[in-house]
């Protein structure tokens, strides 16, 4: 089983969540839109490589990396 | 609940979805605009006025996301709509959307509508959907949630009147429950409803979950509302998260029925726009850019201002001198109150001048971006993106800056921000800055353009941002952080400014800064003027006479003599006093009494450094010039050299760029952090550092 998270996402490519690994966090991230089931676009990192911007849920949302790696995707 | 007399309406929705817009649409009174997340950060109120003459309080909640808080402004949010003895608690709900962003918005207004508060739900930005390629349907959502919906434009107002006429009407019924909580739960919400006699299912819902930061809630309920979830093995987690699957699920259901979309138009601009604001190296080439503008700004733009300030105001000092009977109430007039408000005013143009640049910056969504490229960086250092704005704010007072760290959601990240932002440079150090510069610093240029003075002066604003970023890090290592900060951030689109929500900032940020700071300095500067206008035994009284004695032979003038005597009060009055006994402590750092009043006197404001030093060496006039040249020419009795060495002048820049000198300051951290305990060791931290600090320079240099 693999253990990808958004985290490692390429700039451009999607991938599909399906779970979190942080419980508290999935929350407030579910909350912002990332849910189980939906997909979610890197489209660019900041200048250091964090954080990232994500297209999710139609709006464009930047995660730190520590947020984006506690969502999996399939 | 038609029939029943609305007078309080609650504002609610996410960041960045135009509900401070809408607001001052309302109202017309003090909001603004923001995209930068979280910008609304206090709850503010305003009177509507409806057609027929009716009035009704508005109260405009900060933006969140959701009912569960996650910062400061959202539990405002959750404790005034859920607190039925909150004395904000609504009696209509109006929830906004943008409709650009339809998904995320709704989840707030679903956990609104269910709070059994009538809601009515705005859709705002309608035409931006549409040219995103989304056509929403507002009949088709009403008809969903069997709520009012109104479609709106909060920026150009269209739509206004038909909400206030749906607010007029007053017949709106509280909706079916959108989100049936008690499908979820074995029977544990019907026990909390029962014990804490409350009727709302939702509502039960949200205090079995956020019962511990709730404070309508007594310790004895709070005990019984463990103790259930114990018996009843209830998960406040899971349940949250099924209620939040649950509701996108009914979400996208909506907007199934009622968002068309078209083909995906790109959002070609932000894009665009984007690929210049985040690139690593053009992206800071710009923030630096805009960064060097607004410190242009604030010092050239301000300089006239402040000039008709300073003069205004010493105008009507002498006025007032000359005109009043002579006596006591005249003396704290003209020396005490009227240059402690002056003090307080002349702060006001860069103040103002500053705020304009930063709502700009906000409005854009431009703010959202440079927080996005400051992150990393500014999070090595123990802050957080959000932490650039209370830095850059704090170089003209750190007042505001202190205030505008509300939007940071870890408290670990904004007590650091907090911490060190009085340390850089405020425009409050600049007089003292320029007076000693020019004192030791000669006018040259070095190859060819470069001016000698201004290099120092930069130096100094580089010194303060350095040990700013250096404390932060100390602080770090210091401060345990027991909860965990999120950062998840929208990058809204871009979006040109509205001048009048501009404006509205201007206006509340200066007046805020008035009236907080403005009672401080105030108040600090009658006292000091009681300290150095009064004193023990009769030297005071009889300073003739004492002058006059010890004129050795000289014969000053009148305007000599008039100022040997002011000299020789200040040096017998209390500040006076103090200012010797202060003297072993300062003299490592090349400092002797004189220098030790102005210290004592800067406690109420920096810049009260000028004018201490021209009372002290009895100068008539407070004109730069005119004190420079007596304090160059003040001679050091120990060494027979001048007294203003390079060395004694940057030992005092150091100490003026650190020492922690602001009454009001320490005030609002008090007010901010709800403890003495920050304010205290920010002024033994800060004027530690600038001792050991002026100490070293000394030293060095000497």
């Amino acid at each position: 089983m693999n253990n990808r998270s958004v985290a490692d996402l390429k700039p451009g490519e999607s991938g599909v969540i399906k779970g979190f690994t942080d419980n508290i966090i999935s929350l407030k991230l579910m909350e912002m839109g990332c849910l189980p089931g939906s997909t979610i676009k890197m489209n660019y990192t900041a200048p250091f490589g964090d954080p990232i911007s994500y297209y999710i849920a139609g709006y464009n949302l930047t995660l730190r990396i520590s947020e984006a790696s506690a969502i999996l995707i399939e | 609940m038609g029939g029943e007399r609305i007078k309080k309406i609650a504002l609610l929705g996410n960041p960045n979805s135009g509900k401070s817009s809408l607001f001052n649409q309302l109202t017309g009174l003090n909001q603004k605009v923001g995209n930068f997340p979280g910008v609304t950060v206090e709850k503010k109120t305003g009177m509507c006025k409806l057609s027929g003459g009716k009035k009704l309080k508005i109260i405009d909640l900060p933006g969140s996301y959701s009912l569960y808080p996650r910062s400061l402004d959202e539990q405002v949010v959750f404790e005034t709509m859920v607190d039925k003895d909150n004395p904000e608690y609504p009696d209509l709900a109006i929830v906004i959307i943008d409709a650009s962003n339809i998904k995320r918005n709704l989840l707030l207004f679903t956990q609104v509508a269910d709070l059994g508060i009538p809601t009515i739900l705005v859709l705002n930005m309608l035409d931006v959907a549409t040219n995103l390629g989304q056509r929403v349907s507002p009949t088709q959502i009403s008809k969903f949630f069997n709520i009012p919906t109104i479609s709106l434009n909060a920026r150009t107002g269209q739509g206004i009147e038909l909400l206030k006429k749906t607010i007029a009407d007053n017949n709106i019924e509280i909706a079916d429950p959108i989100f049936n909580s008690s499908d979820f739960e074995n029977g544990i919400e019907a026990e909390i409803k029962d014990k804490l006699k409350i009727t709302n299912d939702y509502k039960a819902h949200v205090l079995l979950i956020q019962y511990q930061n709730f404070p309508g809630l007594s310790d004895e309920d709070k005990k019984n509302i463990k103790a259930l979830i114990r018996k009843k093995k209830f998960n406040p987690e899971l349940s949250q998260s099924k209620e939040i699957l649950k509701r996108y699920e009914i979400i996208d259901k909506v907007i199934k029925e009622a968002v068309v979309y078209n083909l995906q138009k790109s959002r070609n601009l932000t894009e665009r726009l984007d690929k210049v604001f985040t690139h690593k190296i053009f992206g800071y080439v710009f923030f630096f850019a805009v960064l060097f503008v607004i410190f242009q700004s604030i010092f050239a733009w301000a300089k006239a201002p402040m000039d008709f300030i300073d003069f205004t105001f010493s105008e009507l000092g002498i006025y007032l001198k000359t005109n009043l009977p002579k006596g006591v109430l005249a003396n704290l007039l003209t020396e005490g109150v009227i240059p402690g408000i002056g003090g307080v005013i002349i702060f006001i143009p860069q103040i103002a001048i500053l705020f304009a640049f930063i709502a700009v910056l906000e409005e854009t969504g431009y703010m959202s971006r440079v927080v996005f490229l400051m992150d990393k960086i500014m999070r090595k250092f123990g802050l957080n993106g959000k932490s650039v704005v209370p830095l850059i704010s704090g170089v003209a007072c750190a007042i505001p800056a202190i205030m505008a760290t509300r939007t940071i959601g870890n408290w670990k990240e904004r007590l650091t921000t907090i911490f060190v932002t009085p340390l850089m440079s405020c425009s409050a150090r600049l007089p003292v800055y320029t007076i000693l510069i020019a004192l030791v610093v000669p006018e040259n240029y070095i190859l060819g353009f470069l001016n000698l003075q201004a290099l120092a002066l930069m130096g100094l604003y580089i010194l303060g941002f350095v040990m700013s970023m250096l404390s932060a890090l100390i602080v770090n290592f210091f401060v345990n952080a027991k909860e965990k900060g999120y950062f998840m951030m929208e990058l809204p689109l871009y979006k040109f400014p509205r001048w009048k929500n501009v404006g509205i900032t201007i206006y509340e940020k200066s007046s805020a800064f008035a009236f907080e700071a403005g009672k401080i300095i105030l108040a600090i500067s009658i006292i000091l003027w009681v300290a150095a206008s009064y004193g023990p035994g009769d030297k005071i009284k009889n300073a003739e006479s004492y002058v006059s004695e010890n004129l050795n032979g000289s014969t000053p003038n009148e305007k000599e003599f008039k100022a040997k005597v002011e000299a020789f009060k200040l040096e017998n009055s209390f500040a006076g006093i103090f200012g010797k006994a202060l003297e072993p402590a300062i003299r490592p750092l090349g400092y002797d009494w004189k220098i030790g009043i102005a210290l004592v006197t800067s406690f109420a404001a920096r810049e009260v450094f000028v004018g201490t030093m021209a009372t002290i060496y009895s100068i008539g006039s407070e004109e730069e010039s005119t004190i420079k040249s007596r304090m160059r020419a003040e001679i050091n009795p120990e060494t027979g050299g001048p007294l203003y060495t390079p060395a004694v002048a940057f030992s005092l820049l150091v100490f003026y760029a650190f020492a922690m000198q602001c009454m009001s300051t320490l005030a609002i951290v008090k007010k901010e952090t709800n403890s003495w305990k920050w304010p205290i060791l920010q002024l033994v931290y800060m004027t530690g550092l600038a001792y050991v600090c002026s100490f070293i320079v000394y030293n060095i240099f000497s």
